[in-house]
């Protein structure tokens, strides 16, 4: 059993808990993620990447947006409950090294998985420029994090409600022509996002590398629900991810895969939130 | 949704109902018990072999309920009389794991249970699975002295049934004991994998008095014995009882836990005190066909398809999280026992239509006889002779068709089957939205991938030595890690002679550390 052992509401619908899990947080590594249910028997398991780690006092954060009935059920327990079930850490840890010069590219709640990898790459002495995008300011996260490690932070929203008012790949394109082009781009954040960064670099042909996440049940390799295809050819994002080269991903495919179970999903959650107002759980 | 009801309605003509089949043991059963030990050879021959009882295909494909209902004690008696205890036991020579079949049939004929089921338990740990899955006719029935006899097969002795009914009866009976433990002897043996290898390795060295923890890797243990083989044919309850014995024994199950991932492999020996390692890790690394189309909307492996309704209980629609795809028209890929249960679970869930595409006959076929011909009664459609090409989307992504090809048999491959050829130009097309491919696994990656100083031939099987033992110190592998897909009872040969090797391993540590802690009492006693 995982306890929380921190709570904090970052805005309407995205939370930050810390929970205690010793052995993932000493084994983890910037880019892994964990796989947990809120109910053991009927739950249903949801990959969420592991935002930060603190070995010292055994306690991974992962940071999470209410998007559906588990999220809505995670964003329910408190300091003090227990996770029926986490386990991890799973996938590939992110390559690390001095590229140089890289850009961080963090979309939503993508900014809390883009967090550790940017941390990482701050420590092997990456100059860093990190450009933060969400659709509106109550969504931003992290902020004040990424300005500590960054060399450069832009902010952007959709509604201009907060920093500059576009999208993620207007400043991305501006930052790849300039005259010392960025050595490398990693982007974290919905798919479209992903999918846009990938085509803002291509022309420049600058490596860019993207975390998916795609729908799993086991997380090690032996279901394939997390299929992608990748130059043509299908990986596990399980095992052989979560990041890949954005210029081989075939978005679209992983758009629709992610979308499989769209209407179910919505009804599950429609369900959960009209049992919820009748019970009188959530205001 | 499928209603939880036992089994009932009225039996179609192919099947006889459970009580009609007992009431006919029971005449016969009056009849013969008298004369049981004298019966001439030929007598015995002619006692009627006892129909499987199972639920109405009708029925049945609305539940999720075992499909065979097992034998009332009656059958059981009148079947084991069919045997004729020969004294060249050619059954046991074909059990992997030596059953003393004939004594425990012996048993049962006398109606002695307890007795039959303890033979049983000598030699074999989990009979209330084994009888459930294991492919006795291709075992210890296809030599049965009956069967050959009668000149089929079929007419031989039903071993795995018996097996099964003197299993269900101690659970049924609460007559289940809990194996004798040694006094501790302080080693720890690691146990990676909850699978039927995982579970015959924690029994044996738990037995030996050696702390056993089992780490699983999902929310529940039981391996694919829990995720992969639907509750239809080995009731979850099972596979609780099997898990609840091993804890009574004293073994540590801890699940979530993923060896390579959550600790190192070697961390087990070097920082966690573990004095030996079984890997157990199975098969599960989903093979799919490499055609265009097969990452669809609607494309499944047979491997996630079972987990999400079996594991996750997404048969459940109203209380499970986890979705299920909603299939009018399933197309299953293959022809092994995994096919059968993909196809079975898909019409449970409500599929409308069912075919199971398979490149050759129905006589190359893996899967058992009595799983397909289960299969053909719940309506399943077999299409052989035929493969899929490609598989074929709409605007949405999602499947709306597969092309197929029509396929002859050739010359017989390595495997000694006839080789499907491709007939160039038999292109046709099915309509439909779901496939689920099931033509195999490889091993797992995951240990091989992040403990690269193991051994592993091409395919990603971890090598071993005749002791199970791996090329790494202390570390032993069995099951499909090492089999590639196989059998719940090779792997669990595979896991007794794993713990055999580990408990003799740890013995002989045991008998080195011994003179050192005595030797300071010996000194004291010269001087």
């Amino acid at each position: 059993m995982n306890r929380i052992v921190f709570k904090r509401q970052l805005s309407k619908d995205v939370f930050l808990m810390k929970i205690e899990a010793p052995l993932i947080a000493e084994e983890r590594k910037a880019g892994q993620f964990i796989i947990l249910q809120t109910e053991e028997d009927y739950g249903e398991r949801i990959p969420l990447t592991i935002a930060d780690a603190d070995a010292l006092n055994g306690a991974i954060t992962i940071i999470f947006q209410v998007v559906g009935k588990t999220t809505a059920e995670l964003s329910l327990f408190e300091v003090n409950d227990e996770l029926p079930a986490l386990v991890g850490p799973l996938g590939k840890p992110t390559h690390i090294e001095n590229f140089g010069h890289v850009v961080c590219v963090g979309g939503g709640i993508g900014v809390a998985p883009l967090y550790p990898i940017a941390q990482a790459l701050k420590e092997a002495g990456n100059k860093l420029t990190v450009i933060i995008g969400a659709r509106t300011k109550e969504l931003i996260i992290l902020e004040e994090e990424m300005k500590t490690i960054a060399d450069e932070l832009m902010v952007c929203t959709d509604d201009g409600s907060y920093g500059m008012k576009a999208l993620v790949t207007i400043p991305l394109k501006e930052i790849c022509e300039r005259e010392l082009k960025p050595d490398r781009v990693i982007a974290i954040g919905p798919p479209v996002m992903m999918k846009f960064c990938a085509e803002t670099t291509r022309p420049f042909g600058i490596y860019t590398e993207v975390s998916l996440n795609t729908i799993m049940v086991d997380g090690t390799g032996m279901c394939g629900g997390c299929r992608v295809n990748i130059n043509h050819q299908a990986k596990f994002v399980c095992v052989d991810g979560p990041e890949f080269n954005a210029h081989e991903v075939d978005f679209d495919n992983m758009i629709a895969r992610l979308n499989s179970y769209r209407d179910i999903e919505k009804q599950k959650y429609k369900c959960f939130l009209e049992r919820s107002i009748r019970e009188k759980i959530l205001v | 949704m499928l209603s939880g009801k036992k089994h009932q309605g009225k039996n179609s003509c192919m099947n006889h109902s459970p009580e009609q089949l007992t009431e006919e043991a029971k005449q016969l059963l009056a009849e013969y018990v008298t004369r049981y030990d004298s019966m001439k050879l030929k007598e015995r021959l002619k006692i009627p072999a006892q129909e499987m009882p199972v639920q109405d295909p009708e029925v049945r494909t609305h539940n999720l309920d075992e499909v065979a209902i097992g034998f009332s004690s009656e059958q059981a008696r009148v079947e084991a009389m069919r045997c004729l205890l020969c004294l060249k036991k050619t059954c046991v020579d074909d059990c992997p794991v030596k059953i003393d079949i004939p004594r425990f049939i012996h048993h049962i004929a006398e109606g002695e249970f307890e007795k039959a089921i303890g033979v049983v338990k000598e030699t074999s740990l989990l009979p209330a699975i084994c009888g459930r899955v294991c492919p006795q006719e291709t075992q210890c029935q296809l030599h049965c002295a009956v069967g050959k006899a009668m000149k089929d097969m079929d007419k031989s002795v039903a071993i795995g049934r018996l097996e099964r009914f003197v299993a269900d009866w101690e659970r049924a009976n609460g007559k289940v004991v809990i194996p004798e433990v040694k006094t501790s002897t302080g080693k720890k043996v690691a146990v990676v994998g909850s699978g039927p290898a995982g579970l015959v390795v924690a029994a044996d060295c738990r037995r030996e008095g050696h702390d056993v923890t089992i780490f699983e890797a999902f929310h529940k243990p039981g391996g694919v014995l829990r995720y992969g083989i639907p509750e239809f044919r080995l009731p979850n309850e099972i596979i609780d009882q099997e898990i609840a014995v091993l804890k009574s024994m004293g073994v540590e199950i801890k699940t979530n836990f993923v060896v390579g991932r959550t600790r190192q492999l070697h961390d087990l020996i070097d920082k966690d005190g573990y004095d030996a390692v079984f890997i157990g890790t199975g098969a599960g690394l989903p093979v799919f066909m490499n055609i265009e189309g097969e990452n669809l909307v609607g494309v499944f492996s047979a491997n996630e398809y079972l987990t999400r309704a079996n594991l996750m209980f997404a048969f459940d629609r109203e209380k499970a999280d986890t979705p299920i795809y909603p299939s009018k028209i399933v197309a299953v890929l293959g022809g092994g026992n995994v096919a059968m249960d993909a196809s079975r679970m898909a019409k449970r869930l409500g599929a409308e239509k069912v075919y199971v595409i398979y490149r050759r006959t129905e006589n190359e076929m893996p899967a058992r006889k009595e799983e397909v011909a289960h299969a053909r009664e719940e309506g399943i459609e077999f299409h052989f002779l035929e493969n899929v090409k490609r598989i074929l989307g709409d605007e949405y992504g999602k499947v709306k068709a597969v092309e197929c090809l029509r396929y002859q048999l050739g010359e017989p491959d390595e495997s000694g089957r006839k080789r499907p050829v491709e007939i160039p130009g038999s292109e046709f097309v099915i309509e439909l939205d779901t496939v689920i491919v099931a033509i195999g696994n490889n091993s797992n990656p995951l240990i091989s991938q992040t403990t690269p100083q193991i051994a592993v031939n091409k395919r990603g099987n971890i090598l071993v030595d005749e002791t199970q033992k791996t090329s790494m110190d202390r570390i032993f592998a069995g099951g499909d890690i090492v089999l590639g897909a196989a059998t719940v009872i090779l792997a669990m040969g595979e896991g007794r002679r794993a713990a055999a090797a580990i408990n003799k391993m740890l013995a002989e540590d045991l008998a080195k550390e011994k003179p050192l802690t005595a030797t300071p009492a010996l000194q004291l006693m010269n001087v």
